[in-house]
């Protein structure tokens, strides 16, 4: 068990690596970071002052520890496009960021695991049907015509909900909250359905899968022939085995969440992350570009260490097998 | 379904195979007699087709070139779809801002659409099949790091690695980059980030083939290696490879979509369907509906019914669901 948790361990930090190699060449060697602090009529003398100041003299590796020093402790330079600490806006906007992927994990666990229960209990009903043919079209619409679509129909046309922003937001600390106000918790409704939407037919397809599955088993059978009432079956016996690999889908997806929030946040412009990031690509803004690289994949590769670790706790048959297949 | 199978083997016995035409056994086979079964299917072939011969002949099609600004013209900006009350001949879609037909536009946009997810496709299959071939075929340390690279990126989504590729490749062409470029820029980020399905399966067939004694006979009589892993192994493992492209076909689409919509994608001078959603959608609040919807809706309709068909290919390629 320990050393499979080393071993993770060990890959993950391989990964993290590799990620700042890449973070940092795209830091160092795309776009000269000299030319984007000079103006155009800098002298060459003035600019291999500023050069020298920034240390882009110094041997590759030793730029290269000198930045995963720097990355380690949250700093990653300065934006070109906004001329402030790159880890100053990034921690600005991520609580808005992960407010929103929370909330649409939450809504897709919900909403996921009901429609999926539903589905596989009553099977051949009109509403199980349907359930299914939504989430084929929620598998196949990309994402932000999803999001239009919401915004037409409950923005435009009916104007129940704001179609832009997080409403007003309450400080708590350096964190930011749109939980508490009536205008923040009616902003995070379009977007929390169009980002967990994808997560929501996923959830309901594997919660309905799996619920069929085990259904089909031994202990249901006696369960039934013991004579408990089929609501105790039902819930207090199939749906509680079907969900361990729900949470783990659900966990390991979370960092896709993350991930698609751009798309998200672009659509309804909420001022997040990912907007930042796609105003980074846009701009080419490279710090902002590389932080943000580095700081999803260390969410990414954490989440997916956790899920590993704690799924050979759960499960002890997992331990023998990956172990040898490693 | 046996039947069929008892039916095509008698028929076989009577008939050598290789006295027939490549169509007659094409139309004879098991896939085709699953594709006659589901209607959804042909429906859902049906539609692609159609996008396809639409988005080549758009140039007849449409009524004017969306490219050519001498074509459009402002006094025909913002028409709504003909059969409202304010539509105009022939402006079956209505017009946009810029007086440019939405009919027009979209059938130029599937085009450019096309090319980009058919383009991303082949590069990434080209790629993923190449390093598929060699991780399996020769193993040991090739295979290590070809295999801990799709592992380490099969972590990230592939929107994420589009977006990261788009962005080194701006900064590095920096001003020099046009539209024609951004179209090759798009299919090589979405060629790096589809390839790892690819060569996962490759690498897993090719496994499994290079143990047989066909491999070993080829390698008997001298054969180089390269020839016996395109000519001799790669073909037993192309039924995967023609599900993963399928599927793939739809999410190249649904990237290059999110690219342009994104603004990272193909500029305004050459939309694709993702751009003319995103030109759209800045008139969605002005009440012009249909400069958004009917790019969306030819989209969405194109993605679908590729889907369809890869899931369609997937189980009639799977002889376990026989």
């Amino acid at each position: 068990m320990l050393a499979f948790t080393l071993r993770r361990a060990v890959q993950a930090i391989g990964v993290m690596f590799a990620v700042g190699i890449i973070a940092f060449s795209m830091f160092r060697f795309a776009g000269d970071p000299v030319n984007q602090i000079v103006s155009i009529d800098t002298s060459a003398a003035e600019r291999a002052i500023v050069r020298k100041s920034l240390g882009l003299d110094d041997p590759v590796p030793v730029q290269f520890v000198r930045y995963f020093a720097d990355a380690a402790q949250f700093k990653f330079g300065v934006s070109y496009q906004f001329r402030q600490p790159v880890s100053a806006l990034l921690s600005e906007r991520m609580p808005a960021t992960l407010e929103l992927a929370i909330c649409a994990t939450v809504f897709a666990m919900v909403f996921g695991i009901l429609m999926g229960v539903y589905s596989a209990l009553k099977r051949d009903t009109v509403l199980a049907k349907l359930f299914q043919a939504v989430s084929l079209i929620g598998i196949s619409l990309p994402t932000f015509l999803i999001g239009i679509l919401l915004i037409y129909l409950f923005a435009v046309t009916l104007g129940w909900l704001p179609s832009f922003g997080r409403g007003e937001v309450v400080k708590l600390g350096w964190w930011t909250t749109g939980l508490l106000t009536l205008s923040g918790l009616k902003a995070l409704i379009m977007p929390s359905i169009t980002l967990g939407l994808f997560q929501m037919t996923l959830i309901m397809r594997l919660v309905r899968a799996e619920m069929l599955e085990v259904l089909r088993t031994d202990y249901i059978r006696f369960a039934r022939a013991r004579g408990l009432t089929t609501r105790a079956i039902h819930f207090g016996h199939a749906l509680k085995n079907t969900l361990i690999p729900v949470i783990t889908v659900a966990g390991l997806q979370f960092g896709s969440v993350i991930a698609f929030s751009i798309i998200t946040e672009t659509v309804f412009q909420w001022p997040g992350m990912g907007l930042l990031f796609v105003q980074a690509v846009q701009n080419v803004d490279i710090p902002i570009m590389a932080a943000y690289l580095l700081m999803v994949s260390l969410i990414f590769v954490t989440i997916n260490l956790v899920v590993d670790i704690l799924y050979t706790v759960v499960d002890p048959r997992l331990r023998a097998t990956v172990g040898r297949a490693t | 379904m046996s039947d069929a199978v008892v039916s095509n083997s008698d028929r076989q016995s009577t008939q050598p195979p290789h006295a027939r035409s490549w169509l007659s056994r094409a139309l004879d086979s098991d896939v085709f007699y699953s594709f006659r079964r589901s209607k959804l299917t042909m429906v859902a072939a049906a539609i692609t087709v159609v996008f396809f011969l639409l988005a080549i002949f758009a140039s007849v099609l449409a009524v004017q070139n969306p490219f050519d600004p001498a074509q459009l013209q402002l006094i025909n900006s913002r028409i709504s779809p003909l059969w409202t009350a304010d539509g105009q001949s022939p402006f079956l879609l209505g017009t946009d801002e810029q007086g440019r037909d939405v009919f027009s536009a979209i059938l130029y946009g599937m085009r450019i659409s096309l090319a980009v997810g058919v383009a991303g496709v082949i590069f990434a299959g080209a790629l993923g099949i190449g390093l598929g071939l060699v991780a399996g075929y020769f193993g040991g340390a090739v295979d290590g790091v070809i295999m801990r690279i799709a592992d380490v990126q099969l972590t990230f989504p592939a929107i994420l690695i589009a977006l990261l590729v788009n962005g080194i490749a701006k900064s590095i062409l920096g001003n020099r980059l046009d539209a024609t470029s951004m179209l090759f820029v798009l299919v090589i980020s979405i060629g790096l980030s589809f390839w790892v399905g690819y060569a996962r399966t490759v690498r897993g067939s090719v496994m499994v083939e290079k143990n047989k004694d066909y491999v070993a006979a080829a390698q008997l009589i001298g054969l180089p290696a390269p020839k016996i892993m395109l000519r001799h192994v790669l073909p037993n493992t192309m039924g995967p490879i023609l599900v993963i492209a399928t599927i793939n076909l739809a999410l190249a689409i649904i990237t290059e979509a999110t690219l342009s919509f994104l603004g990272v994608g193909l500029p305004d001078t050459m939309p694709s369907l993702g751009t003319l959603i995103r030109i759209g959608n800045n008139y969605l609040f002005a009440g012009e509906w249909w400069i958004v919807a009917f790019p969306g809706l030819a989209l969405a309709a194109l993605i679908l019914s590729i889907n369809l068909l890869g899931d369609w290919l997937r189980d009639a390629l799977n002889p376990k669901l026989r």
